[in-house]
C-alpha cells in the first residue's frame, strides 16, 4: 500500500498527513487529525453531518477523498469559534435550544456559516433550501432555522427578538 | 483486498495514457458525489481512480461564438452563479441545481450526472433538449458526440475505456428562443425524478414555434429524446390543442418501471402533464416573459 503525502490548509493552519487513496477527509479529519468534530452519519452524502467548507464551498467530507485536499483550505466545526469566543450561530443554536442528541449540530453549523458567508440576509425559505441537506432526527428545524435567522440579524447587526 | 491507486494527471494526454494503461478497472474522479459512494457501497472495486481536476480548462465556464463551454469538472455551485449563462439557459442552469443539497452543489457536476448514466439524472433531459455536446478525448483524439448519444443504458455510456469528457458544449441560443426543466417529486427538494421533462423551443414573431426539441427522463432505461412530441410543437402556438397533442405524444413514448416513486401509469400520466407545465415556461422564456421561479 502506499501512502500519499498531503499538505493542505485546516481551520488557517498548515497541515501535512499521509491517507491511504480511499480514505475521505472525513476519515482523515476523525482519525488521523483527531478532528472529531465533522461527524460520520450516512456517509454517502444524503445527511450533512460531515459538512465542512472547502476554498469556499459547502460540501461532504465523506464524498472527497483525503489525497482532493492537496493545496485546498478546508474549514471544520473546529474553526468555527474563535478561541473561547463563540460564534454567533453557536450562541444563537444555544440560546434557542436547536439542538437535542446533538449529533448533527456541527454540520448544521457550518452549512450555516457557509450560508451566511455567502448571503448574510437570507430569507427563512432561502434557509431552509441552504439546509435541506443536514438532516436533524430531534429538533424538527423549528429551531434550528430561528437560530440561524437570528445569528445572521446578530451579525449584520440588527437587535435580536428574546427567544 | 486489491490495492487502489490514485493519480491526478496535469493535461489531457497523461490521463489518457493513465486509462488506457490501465490493468484492472479504471475510474474517472470529478466531482465524486456519485464514485465515491459506489467506492464505500462495494458496487465498484477500481484499482485506479484518475482525478481529473487539475487538467487545465477542466474547471470553468467560458463563453465562445455566443455559446458556452462547460468544463466537465465545474460543480453546480460554479454554474449557478453564471449570471451570462443562466439568462441564456435557465432550464439548465436549474436542472443541474435541481441535483442534491447545497453540499453536493459544491462538487457534483454536469459531465459526472451524464456519465453516471442514471434514467433519472436530472440535468441531462435538460441538455439534451438545447443542443449540448459532449466533448470526449482519448487515444484516438477528440471526438463530440451529442449528448444523447452518450447514455446506452442505466449505468452504461458509449465511451470507451480511454475517453473522458473533457467539457460540455452548449450552442449559441438562437432569437425567440428558450428552454425549461421541470423534475416531479412527491416533495420540494431532495428526491430523485419520477419524471423530468426539458424542452427547448424557438418561435416566430408572432408566437408559433418553428423549432422545439424535448426530452423525457425518468420514463426508459436511458433519457429519451421524443420527436413526436417536439413535432406537436412546431408550426403552431401553444393552444389546448397544441397541448393535448404534446401530452399524448410525451404519454405515448414513455416505458417505465414501477418502484417506489410511482407506478407505470402514474409515471406515464405525469409525463403528459410535466411536458405541458415545462412547454408553458419555455414558451414564456422564448417570448422573454419571465415566468414564476420554477421549483
Amino acid at each position: 500500500m502506499s501512502k500519499h503525502h498531503v499538505t493542505t490548509t485546516i481551520n488557517g493552519e498548515p497541515v501535512e498527513f499521509l491517507c491511504e487513496p480511499q480514505e475521505t477527509v472525513l476519515d482523515v479529519l476523525r482519525n488521523t487529525l483527531n478532528l472529531t468534530g465533522s461527524k460520520e452519519g450516512c456517509a454517502s452524502g444524503d445527511c450533512g453531518a460531515c459538512s465542512i467548507i472547502c476554498d469556499g464551498k459547502l460540501m461532504c467530507s465523506c464524498l472527497m477523498l483525503g489525497v482532493e485536499a492537496e493545496g485546498h483550505s478546508l474549514v471544520t466545526i473546529e474553526g468555527i469559534a474563535q478561541g473561547e469566543d463563540l460564534h454567533p450561530l453557536q450562541r444563537q443554536f444555544l440560546e434557542h435550544a436547536a439542538l437535542q442528541c446533538g449529533f448533527c449540530t456541527p454540520g448544521l453549523i457550518v452549512a450555516s456559516k457557509a450560508l451566511l458567508d455567502e448571503n448574510p440576509n437570507p430569507t427563512e425559505e432561502e434557509a431552509r433550501y441552504w439546509l435541506a441537506g443536514n438532516l436533524c432526527r430531534c429538533t424538527g428545524y423549528d429551531k434550528v432555522i430561528r437560530a440561524v435567522m437570528d445569528a445572521a440579524a446578530e451579525m449584520r447587526g440588527e437587535a435580536v427578538r428574546a427567544a | 483486498m486489491p490495492s487502489l491507486s490514485y493519480a491526478s494527471p496535469t493535461t489531457i494526454n497523461e490521463a489518457v495514457s493513465l486509462l488506457a494503461g490501465a490493468s484492472g478497472q479504471a475510474k474517472l474522479l470529478s466531482g465524486g458525489t456519485d464514485l465515491l459512494v459506489q467506492l464505500r457501497s462495494g458496487r465498484v472495486k477500481p484499482d485506479l481512480i484518475v482525478d481529473t481536476k487539475k487538467i487545465p480548462g477542466i474547471m470553468g465556464i467560458r463563453e465562445d461564438g455566443g455559446g458556452f463551454v462547460i468544463g466537465a469538472a465545474t460543480p453546480g455551485a460554479v454554474i449557478e452563479a453564471n449570471a451570462a449563462l443562466k439568462r441564456a439557459y435557465p432550464g439548465v442552469v436549474e436542472a443541474m441545481d435541481l441535483i442534491g443539497s447545497t453540499q453536493i452543489q459544491g462538487r457534483a457536476t454536469l459531465a459526472g450526472n451524464l456519465c453516471n448514466a442514471s434514467p433519472a439524472a436530472d440535468s441531462v433531459p435538460a441538455m439534451i433538449a438545447v443542443g449540448a455536446v459532449a466533448v470526449i478525448v482519448g487515444s484516438k483524439g477528440k471526438r463530440e458526440l451529442p449528448v444523447e448519444a452518450v447514455v446506452v443504458g442505466p449505468g452504461r455510456t458509449s465511451l470507451a475505456k480511454d475517453e473522458f469528457i473533457l467539457e460540455i458544449r452548449l450552442p449559441k441560443p438562437a432569437p425567440r428562443s428558450g428552454d425549461a426543466y421541470l423534475r416531479f417529486i412527491p416533495r420540494t427538494e431532495m428526491d430523485i425524478a419520477v419524471v423530468g421533462c426539458g424542452i427547448w423551443v424557438t418561435l416566430d414573431a408572432s408566437g408559433v414555434c418553428t423549432a422545439a426539441k424535448v426530452s423525457l427522463g425518468a420514463v426508459a432505461p436511458t433519457p429519451l429524446v421524443v420527436i413526436g412530441a417536439a413535432d406537436a410543437l412546431i408550426g403552431h402556438k401553444l393552444d389546448d390543442a397544441t397541448l393535448a397533442r404534446l401530452d399524448a405524444a410525451a404519454q405515448a413514448v414513455c416505458k417505465p418501471i414501477t418502484d417506489k416513486r410511482g407506478t407505470i401509469e402514474y409515471r406515464t400520466k405525469v409525463a403528459g402533464v410535466l411536458a405541458r407545465r415545462t412547454a408553458a415556461i419555455a414558451f414564456q422564456r422564448a417570448q422573454g416573459i419571465a415566468p414564476k421561479k420554477a421549483h
